[in-house]
């Protein structure tokens, strides 16, 4: 072949935002009690269910946990999986924390 | 040197397996195919071919683990027959669609039900639209050598290579085979440079959805939609009718065995009447074609080795003198007509030829298929012919109809 | 072109025999030898055939043989349970192992008839395999004897690039054997 073409095949390289802001498919939203949440309560690295469950990958294991709400499609899995139950979805729109 | 040995075809083809130094085997045992697979682990296992043999519990995966070890730059082979070729049949799209230079023998066998384990070609036939090259063997001969040819063509235009060749007729006769020394394989076939390196240090979403439409990713690059990428693998299907002619040409004045490029001829240069057929049946017509030329018939053979991508300017080039054309067919697309003879009518479309085409199903589910019922079956349709009766539907030859 | 045709039962190895015919015949200076199996699965017992093609040039047909112009049986007793000489040319050469004498055998004197109690001289040099005598090489001594097709030395050579020292030297003893024990009645 004279001329190469890197695109044969439909492989693409990994990149946040491929599929666009998929924030915006959300209705409902997660919103992290703090005071309850494993990790910022024991103040070290503990439980992060909600990162490992999160089909998405928008879930930071950090201390505190933090939810990229750019990405996050609301599905509500982190608050469904949360042992401490310190994940509450919220109706977009209506601010009750 | 080269050295002659007398040879199945199944042996030969795990030769040439090992002469182009494939790097990972997968394949499920099958009857015919099964001893290929046999050779091919005994290989392995004593270290006379340097490979990985992975063991699969289908066909369906055999061709996965090919895709995948192909995705990540290794050469591989696999071999299958009738239902497990079937078995792979999504897997088959997938593999051309993913533009993976994967080559697979088809040991031709009849597919059931009811069940069969011995030869016809409804099994390659029928996979006729899945994006893959496929080829077809005269003899073990061209076995060897159409395999070692299918990598080079594979991985010059990055479309899997499917090397059809006719189940206990070849895979089980024993004949000469000349093995090229290994040194010139490799230097005719130099090691596969994938068309994209995946690797954990630089991973890739891999036939992710595409959409209707063209579209930008998360670069802001417009990248192409679904059809644009289904059209690039049909431009590199026409292309491949060069890579297959140039590269049986460049094995020939290498190895000294022109295996016929993509339409091979026999006795045609006066030819009125043309037998055409593929495989090993088109072997067999060429004794047909001597057995006419003894009565003073004009016969020759036309020999479809490549069916897709279909050579239809060489059909139109070979056929062109015909007076009348018998398409003799171990398949049929069923509630049709044999596809090869449905093919070889579209090609000449336009052309403004008007000959007969007598279109013979033949040597189903391993029925013999002898050169003297070809050459009457040709008999019987110039008598037809010159009455006028031309048979528009198929014959099933040798084969209770009523 | 020689078309010949193996009678056997499953395991005796009509199908090696075949081969080897079709090696020594390369080796011969025929170019065109095919060498095939009875097509389907492997019966051990049952009555099973294989076919050898010779010819001075590359063979084009791989259709099965209707009749052989040269049949080989190498167990006397499928002469009543197969139509042997129902797929044989008349006025050519059959090949049976047994121990009858020609006349006692029921081929007419339409054909050419060589005979060789292939077994005892299996025996005789030790070539027996679960329990059977190796009949298959010896009767490739026979063949040569009869046919006149291949010789003795490309017979050494076949065997030689498929067994082991001391196989070929018990096999082809065997072979030396049985052309030196063959009998050959011509046609009337």
């Amino acid at each position: 072949m004279s001329q190469r073409d890197d695109s044969i095949s439909a492989m693409c390289t990994l990149a946040v935002g491929e599929a666009g802001r998929t924030g915006d498919w959300r209705s409902l939203r997660p919103v992290i009690d703090h005071t309850k949440c494993i990790p910022a309560v024991k103040k070290k690295p503990a439980c992060f269910l909600c990162w490992l469950y999160c089909p998405e990958g928008v879930v930071k294991g950090t201390i505190p946990v933090e939810i990229d709400l750019d990405y996050c499609k609301g599905c509500g899995i982190c608050a469904e999986e949360c042992p401490a139950k310190a994940i509450n979805m919220v109706r977009e729109g209506h601010d009750h924390a | 040197m080269p050295e002659v040995q007398i040879m199945t075809g199944n042996a030969a083809a795990a030769q040439a397996a090992v002469l182009c130094d494939v790097q990972v085997v997968a394949a499920y045992p099958i009857t015919p195919q099964s001893q290929l697979a046999e050779i091919l682990s005994q290989y392995i296992e004593g270290g006379k071919l340097k490979a990985e043999y992975v063991r699969v519990e289908g066909e369906h995966s055999a061709l996965t683990v090919c895709i995948s070890a192909s995705t990540v730059g290794a050469r591989v082979f696999t071999a299958t027959s009738a239902n497990g070729l079937l078995y792979m049949h999504e897997q088959l799209h997938w593999a051309a669609g993913s533009r993976l230079p994967i080559v697979m023998c088809c040991v031709n066998r009849g597919v059931g039900a009811p069940w069969t384990i011995f030869n016809d070609q409804q099994d390659s036939v029928s996979q006729r639209d899945t994006g893959w090259i496929q080829i077809y063997c005269r003899n073990n001969q061209e076995i060897l050598d159409t395999i070692i040819q299918a990598y080079r063509i594979a991985e010059a235009v990055y479309c899997p290579v499917m090397v059809a060749y006719d189940g206990f007729v070849l895979s089980h006769t024993m004949m000469p085979v000349e093995i090229p020394d290994a040194a010139s394989v490799r230097e005719f076939l130099p090691p596969y440079r994938p068309h994209t390196v995946v690797s954990p240090e630089d991973p890739r979403t891999l036939n992710a959805v595409l959409f209707p439409w063209r579209r930008a990713n998360a670069q802001g690059v417009v990248c192409d939609g679904y059809m644009e990428m289904r059209h690039k693998l049909q431009a590199a299907l026409e292309r491949a009718l060069d890579v297959i002619r140039e590269t049986n040409d460049l094995y020939a004045a290498r190895f000294g065995r022109d295996c016929g490029g993509l339409v091979w001829e026999y006795r045609m240069e006066d030819a009125e009447v043309v037998l055409t057929a593929m495989g090993s049946l088109a072997s067999e017509a060429t004794v047909a074609a001597d057995l006419l030329r003894e009565e003073g018939i004009r016969a020759g053979v036309a020999g479809i080795r490549v069916f897709r991508p279909f050579p239809a300017d060489d059909v139109r080039r070979v056929f062109r003198k015909a007076a009348a054309v018998c398409c003799f067919e171990k398949a049929i697309s069923y509630g049709y007509e044999g596809a090869l003879c449905t093919e070889i009518k579209g090609a000449l479309y336009g052309t403004g030829v008007s000959f007969p085409i007598h279109n013979y199903i033949c040597g189903l589910g391993g029925r013999d298929v002898k050169a003297s019922e070809l050459a009457q079956a040709v008999r019987e349709s110039l008598t037809d012919m010159a009455a006028g009766r031309v048979r528009t539907r198929a014959m099933w030859l040798n084969c209770v109809t009523e | 072109m020689h078309e010949i045709i193996w009678h056997g039962r499953g395991g005796q190895g009509v199908v090696v025999a075949a081969h080897m015919l079709g090696e020594a015949a390369y080796l011969e200076g025929f170019k065109g030898v095919t060498a095939t199996p009875t097509f389907g699965p492997e019966r051990r017992g049952a009555p099973v055939a294989a076919s050898t093609r010779i010819s001075r040039e590359p063979i084009r047909t791989f259709s099965q043989i209707d009749e052989a112009d040269i049949t080989v049986v190498l167990d006397e007793t499928l002469l009543g349970v197969v139509d042997v000489l129902g797929r044989q040319k008349k006025g050519g050469l059959v090949i049976i192992n047994s121990t009858h004498p020609p006349e006692a055998l029921p081929v007419g004197g339409e054909y050419d008839l060589a005979v060789v109690d292939a077994a005892a001289i299996a025996l005789k040099n030790h070539l027996v395999r679960e329990g059977a005598p190796v009949v298959n090489t010896p009767m490739l001594g026979a063949f040569a004897k009869a046919s006149g097709l291949v010789s003795l030395e490309n017979i050494e050579r076949a065997l030689k690039a498929k067994l082991s020292r001391e196989q070929v030297d018990r096999n082809f003893t065997a072979v030396l054997g049985a052309y030196e024990k063959t009998i050959l009645r011509r046609r009337t």
